[in-house]
């Protein structure tokens, strides 16, 4: 199987489906021209042209809403964020717009869009280019959140949510933009909602996603060296959740850990936290924990980055509590 | 326009009238709740614009969107029944009065985020050049919305890539309670498509044939050229911003000089003048819409509350690229169905025919 970066995973997703299906385009800032300020388009504008790969002035409430109206209209947009933290910026047309006009209009209009691009934390870069989406996302009725780990989750998914009829919302990472895996090379997808053991283990059950996967198998193999096996379950999408994948696991570990890379208070983790206690509430042996970033601001300094992040030390301090040691 | 084309844009300001009229009552008896915006006084910028559009045009409104809706043509019966919160409503019960959506009308309805339909707009006249057809776009909004920052994204992005979009402003001079004077810089907001370099028209939007005049420019420039227009209706509402408004902040003298200047009032004077129409003529077309209207009430009263299970639908599609395992665990996901919904047909309303003409 050949081996590639995220980054070309999420590439070749587009390429197919826009040689597929001549209504799905792309749009977004330095998509075009600049070949995308993280080169996840390189070398669409020149096979699709400027019709279908669109560089768009530095407007993101323009971009989410023509890829709104373009979807309302029968089109299937891609909307790049250069990254998510400029999503705010356009968060009234996710919301108000592509989350509810199927509802609000009675069944009779779809919003068969993508946005997609980095969230989370990438590298000294400071709050407001720094911050985890998931939760605010994850929120609204009407959104699919998927936020792929590895470079064949990236491709099966993103395939997937470009053909979807709902507005789906995928959040990438930069830091994994350069993460290498198999990828197969025929033609795949894989659902959204569906979540996949990344590690089996018996000991306790790691729930993990995007970055924070990488935390927590790396957590896995510091308690594999004091032999304790931690089972690590990616749910891969947000909305909507595979329960059951999770759930499975924490009755066969009886312990849970939620890795996250975004803000404890009212994060997602609490979701998967709330759904477990009450579905596996005789399986647990012991209190679920979470891992988070730290309830502030991203700041700069390297050092202070390490700090706020969940990090492996942090996930294997976890595990301890709940195994009681 | 024909004498028969002349009386049926009369009949159509006049139905907008009267449903909104009977909606005020209906609002004050309890049986619409919510915000209920009223377009009186504004007909003649939703009648002379959907008098012009072809079948497949698109349009996209405000939340003051009982007009627009009407004037397409969309039967009143099931959008009284929506503002009454009924299962026979058009959105179903889940729109009230700021949501009336009728897509096979080319009607994508009305936005309830001041501005936020521009963007929006753009983006269906960006369908519109990747497809190729010669379709067009109206978007409709007040005069509040040009100072939101969705107006300048759509507009530059609209006039930078040619899309096919008519912008039109309704300048009823209040956003909400606060004059324009005290909201934007410039008074002439038509003026603000000099920004965007793209064609721009003041227009006396009480007056339907001006109306007409200065869209069926616009749509042609959109049509031919792929070029956006930005249209200042001069326009004014009788009523408050909604039923909770008691308008205070305009004086008694403003409305009722605005009343001599009645779209319906004035369209009738051409309809006597250069078409002949008499007043009984006049009366036994708005006695057979305020029928029309009765009958909606009738039909909304009748209609059954939304079922419970309706709460659930509508919120997302099914398709098959979901891991349904999963996802039907949750009710929306299982109430998803993969059509799209077609608003219910009924028999057409059909007019009292017309009285014999007494010689003499």
């Amino acid at each position: 199987m050949p081996v590639i970066t995220m980054r070309e995973a999420l590439n070749q997703a587009m390429r197919e489906e826009m040689r597929r299906d001549a209504s799905v385009f792309l749009l977004g800032e330095e998509v075009g021209q600049y070949q995308g300020a993280y080169k996840i388009t390189q070398g669409l504008l020149q096979e699709f042209g400027e019709w279908r790969v669109r560089d768009t002035p530095i407007a993101e409430e323009a971009i989410a809403g023509i890829a709104v109206g373009a979807a309302f209209a029968g089109m299937r947009p891609i909307a790049e964020m250069m990254t998510f933290n400029f999503s705010l910026l356009a968060l009234d047309q996710i919301v108000n717009h592509a989350a509810k006009y199927r509802y609000m209009s009675g069944g009779q209009i779809r919003c068969p869009m993508v946005m997609r691009g980095p969230s989370g934390a990438a590298a000294q870069v400071a709050a407001q280019h720094s911050q985890a989406f998931e939760s605010w996302y994850a929120y609204v009725p009407g959104l699919v959140v998927a936020s792929p780990s590895t470079p064949r989750d990236a491709k099966g998914l993103l395939k997937s949510a470009i053909r979807d009829d709902n507005p789906v919302i995928f959040l990438e990472n930069e830091v994994l933009y350069n993460l290498k895996g198999e990828v197969p090379q025929e033609e795949y997808t894989i659902p959204l909602g569906q979540g996949e053991v990344k590690r089996p283990g018996t000991d306790v059950t790691l729930v993990a996603w995007s970055r924070s996967l990488q935390f927590a198998l790396q957590a896995a193999e510091l308690l594999a060296a004091e032999g304790v096996q931690a089972e690590v379950v990616d749910p891969r999408t947000l909305r909507p959740l595979d329960e059951d994948v999770i759930f499975d696991s924490v009755r066969r570990t009886n312990r849970c850990v939620v890795v996250e890379e975004g803000w404890r208070y009212a994060g997602f983790g609490a979701e998967i936290a709330d759904r477990v206690q009450r579905e596996c509430f005789d399986s647990l042996d012991a209190p679920i924990l979470r891992v988070t970033a730290a309830d502030v601001p991203m700041p700069y300094s390297r050092m202070l980055e390490k700090a706020y992040l969940p990090q492996p030390e942090k996930v294997v301090q976890a595990v301890h509590q709940v195994l009681y040691r | 326009m024909n004498r028969d084309e002349a009386l049926a844009r009369h009949r159509s300001m006049l139905l907008i009238r009267r449903f909104e009229e009977r909606c005020a009552q209906m609002y004050v008896e309890g049986k619409i709740g919510g915000f209920l915006h009223l377009y009186i006084g504004q007909e003649a910028v939703a009648v002379g614009a959907m008098s012009l559009l072809r079948p497949d045009d698109y349009f996209i409104t405000s939340y003051r969107d009982h007009g627009y809706a009407l004037a397409r043509g969309t039967d009143p019966r099931p959008l009284m029944a929506e503002l009454f919160g009924r299962a026979a409503g058009i959105s179903r019960g889940k729109g009230g009065s700021m949501h009336f959506y009728d897509l096979p009308a080319g009607n994508f309805g009305g936005d309830g985020i001041v501005g936020g339909h521009l963007p929006v707009a753009a983006g269906m006249g960006y369908s519109i050049r990747l497809r190729g057809t010669d379709q067009v776009v109206l978007c409709f909004f007040g005069d509040g919305a040009v100072n939101e920052g969705a107006f300048h994204e759509a507009l530059n992005v609209s006039a930078l890539w040619k899309l096919p979009v008519v912008f039109i402003i309704e300048n009823n001079r209040y956003g909400m309670g606060t004059s324009l004077d005290r909201a934007s810089s410039v008074r002439d907001l038509y003026q603000r498509g000099s920004a965007y370099g793209i064609p721009r028209q003041d227009v006396n939007g009480m007056e339907l044939l001006a109306v007409r005049e200065a869209l069926s420019e616009a749509i042609e420039r959109a049509r031919k050229e792929k070029r956006p227009t930005l249209v200042e209706m001069e326009t004014y509402r009788y009523r408050g911003h909604s039923m909770s408004d008691p308008g205070k902040y305009r004086t008694k003298e403003e409305v009722e000089e605005m009343m001599h200047h009645d779209p319906i009032q004035l369209f009738a004077e051409v309809l006597k003048k250069a078409h002949g129409v008499d007043p009984a003529e006049l009366e036994s077309i708005d006695k057979d819409v305020q029928a029309q209207v009765a009958e909606a009430v009738r039909f909304a009263e009748q209609s059954p509350w939304p079922s419970a299970d309706s709460l659930y639908e509508d919120v997302y599609v099914r398709s098959p690229y979901i891991h349904y395992p999963a996802a039907d665990k949750d009710p929306a996901w299982r109430a998803a169905t993969s059509h799209d919904r077609v608003p219910e047909s009924y028999p057409a309303w059909q007019p009292a025919p017309a009285p014999a003409k007494v010689e003499g």
